[in-house]
């Protein structure tokens, strides 16, 4: 790197939408972006003339392989009345709309566009499990998928590695599904937007109905121990360690820093972004940490001049259980191998020192692949604006929030910090 | 063998022949597995073939309960899952492979650091045959 990076001007996030999140047999990846879209022109304090959006830039990954339609981003445009202005479509895998939002960023920067809408859409539940870990496979290294690896797998995989390095185990991964659940059950717009001690209860309660006797878990560890209720889908990755498959969107709308307090007074300002490239797996020296994610973090972070403990709330990437105690570790929140000690004290809960996750993450509020980047920014927003509802954190004076988005099997991974001022 | 070109299509078609090959780089003596066209230490171009000795120790492993449909047409399935992992070669170079002769169902009996041996497993005919880089215990 020739000397500090810096944006060329200043570039604020005025506005946040979504669908919500699930398995929709009857919604397709226009009807959900439109419901993003939507939300989205309804979060601008002052308004938007949609005339004024310049460019539109969007992630997706699979739609080819999931619905055989490719060129998402012109029919995007064109469902949002844009056409003929231009639409780019961007690919990263699960960082698709990362990366949507981190071209967005530059093409303002630059002096280029003042106004931008970013965002994701996928559409998957309509193939069968198979299809989908077959189409999502895509994305790791040509060996791995050769070699039988699935996505919970490579994640399996550096479980096993975590383990064995630092003495963690499957019990310290259920700490972190259970508090995402916690966290989910509080929001309306998440997949499973239920705690596992309701998940017990209705199982308990079906039980009961049937005439059955009831399973008697004494805990939500008991529950999740249970092979019947979590069975396993790779080694140790179980049922419970892994995301959904989901449809849904997201997006954002990005303005320059000089036209922004037309949008609003309450201004988000974009200032870390960080992106990074990944190694297959037999090349990582250390199975236990992602160098693209440390790579997009320290990127980030010098740009925004703030350390790791400046961050005040982060969504991270929790593709799979391991995914979330890896990564806190990767950002800096927590030092490598000491991540499962803190989700296990609690420091990441909603009530903690250092809030993830609030929105329930990809495990419970789903993980609709394209979707996920902008739509981790979509809770950042929420509350950073302190408009989460009752799951908005209690931290005072809450003003720094992050992003961190992993793509394949860490192929491609970034961290946006945003800031309120 | 010295004319074939170091990609993956060579790669596969060497493990065909029961042989696990990398590249070496001639100038600067790196290795890699698989091969690669350009040293990414000295971005030389003259390569050298090796072949691996084919032993190794297990870094890392998963038990897939639910595979993709190639493994799935192998027999194997949520009741009958497979090992696969990251078999690091005595060279120093590492793998991903298939792992063999261990018990997927039973996760808590496999050892990191398990002393392995290649194995090449020769799937389908004709234009449609594929030969799988696996390991075995010693």
């Amino acid at each position: 790197m020739r000397g500090r990076r810096k944006l060329g001007r200043g570039v604020a996030v005025v506005g946040a939408g979504m669908s919500k999140f699930g398995m929709f047999s009857d919604k397709d990846s226009k009807y959900l972006f439109a419901e993003a879209f939507h939300e989205m022109l309804s979060t601008v304090d002052k308004g938007v003339d949609t005339k004024d959006i310049d460019a539109l830039y969007l992630g997706n990954f699979t739609n080819d392989f999931f619905v055989r339609q490719g060129h998402w981003g012109p029919i995007i445009s064109d469902l949002l009345g844009f056409a003929p202005k231009p639409a780019t479509r961007t690919e990263g895998a699960c960082a698709s709309s990362a990366l949507a939002f981190r071209e967005g960023v530059f093409a303002i920067a630059s002096g280029f566009y003042d106004v931008v809408l970013v965002g994701g859409v996928e559409d998957m539940s309509k193939r069968s499990t198979e299809e989908v870990t077959q189409g999502l496979a895509m994305a790791a290294s040509p060996y791995e998928v050769k070699a039988g690896f699935t996505f919970p797998g490579v994640f399996g995989a550096m479980a096993t590695a975590y383990f064995a390095k630092y003495g963690a185990g499957r019990e310290h991964l259920m700490n972190v599904t259970i508090k995402s659940h916690n966290n989910a059950r509080l929001n309306p717009k998440a997949q499973f937007n239920v705690s596992i001690r309701d998940i017990m209860n209705q199982r308990i309660e079906k039980a009961k109905n049937k005439g059955e006797p009831p399973p008697a878990w004494r805990d939500e560890k008991e529950f999740l121990r249970d092979p019947k209720a979590n069975p396993v889908v790779a080694w140790p990755m179980h049922l419970y360690d892994c995301c959904p498959i989901s449809d849904g969107a997201s997006c954002v709308l990005l303005v320059a820093e000089e036209i922004a307090k037309d949008f609003t007074d309450s201004l988000l300002y974009v200032v870390g972004i960080g992106q990074g490239s990944g190694k297959g797996l037999h090349a990582k020296e250390d199975l236990t940490y992602f160098e693209a994610t440390r790579y997009a973090a320290k990127e980030a972070y010098e740009l925004s001049g703030l350390k790791p403990e400046d961050v005040q709330i982060a969504e991270v990437h929790d593709c799979f259980s391991i995914a979330e105690i890896v990564h806190i570790e990767d950002l800096g929140f927590f030092k490598p191998g000491e991540g499962y000690k803190a989700v296990e004290e609690g420091l990441t809960r909603l009530g903690g020192s250092k809030p993830i996750n609030t929105s329930g993450g990809l495990k419970c509020k789903g993980h609709p692949v394209g979707a996920t980047g902008t739509g981790q920014l979509v809770e950042i927003w929420k509350q950073l604006r302190g408009e989460a509802g009752e799951r908005q954190v209690p931290i005072k004076d809450l003003r720094v929030g992050a992003a961190q988005s992993l793509g394949g099997t860490g192929g491609t991974c970034t961290l946006t910090i945003l800031e309120r001022r | 063998m010295e004319g074939r070109p170091f990609n993956d299509i060579s790669y596969e078609r060497f493990l065909n022949e029961d042989k696990l090959m990398g590249s070496r780089c001639s100038k600067c003596g790196v290795l890699s597995v698989p091969p690669r066209s350009i040293c990414i230490k000295c971005y030389g171009s003259e390569m050298e073939w090796v072949e691996m000795k084919g032993k190794g120790n297990l870094a890392t492993f998963t038990c897939i309960a639910i595979g993709p449909p190639f493994m799935i047409k192998e027999g194997y399935d949520r009741k009958h899952p497979y090992v696969t992992g990251v078999v690091e070669l005595e060279e120093g170079v590492r793998v991903v492979a298939r792992i063999e002769g261990m018990d997927g169902s039973k996760p808590e009996t496999i050892k990191i650091g398990t002393p392995l041996q290649v194995e090449f497993l020769h799937r389908g005919e004709g234009a449609n045959s594929t030969t799988f880089l696996a390991f075995r215990p010693l």
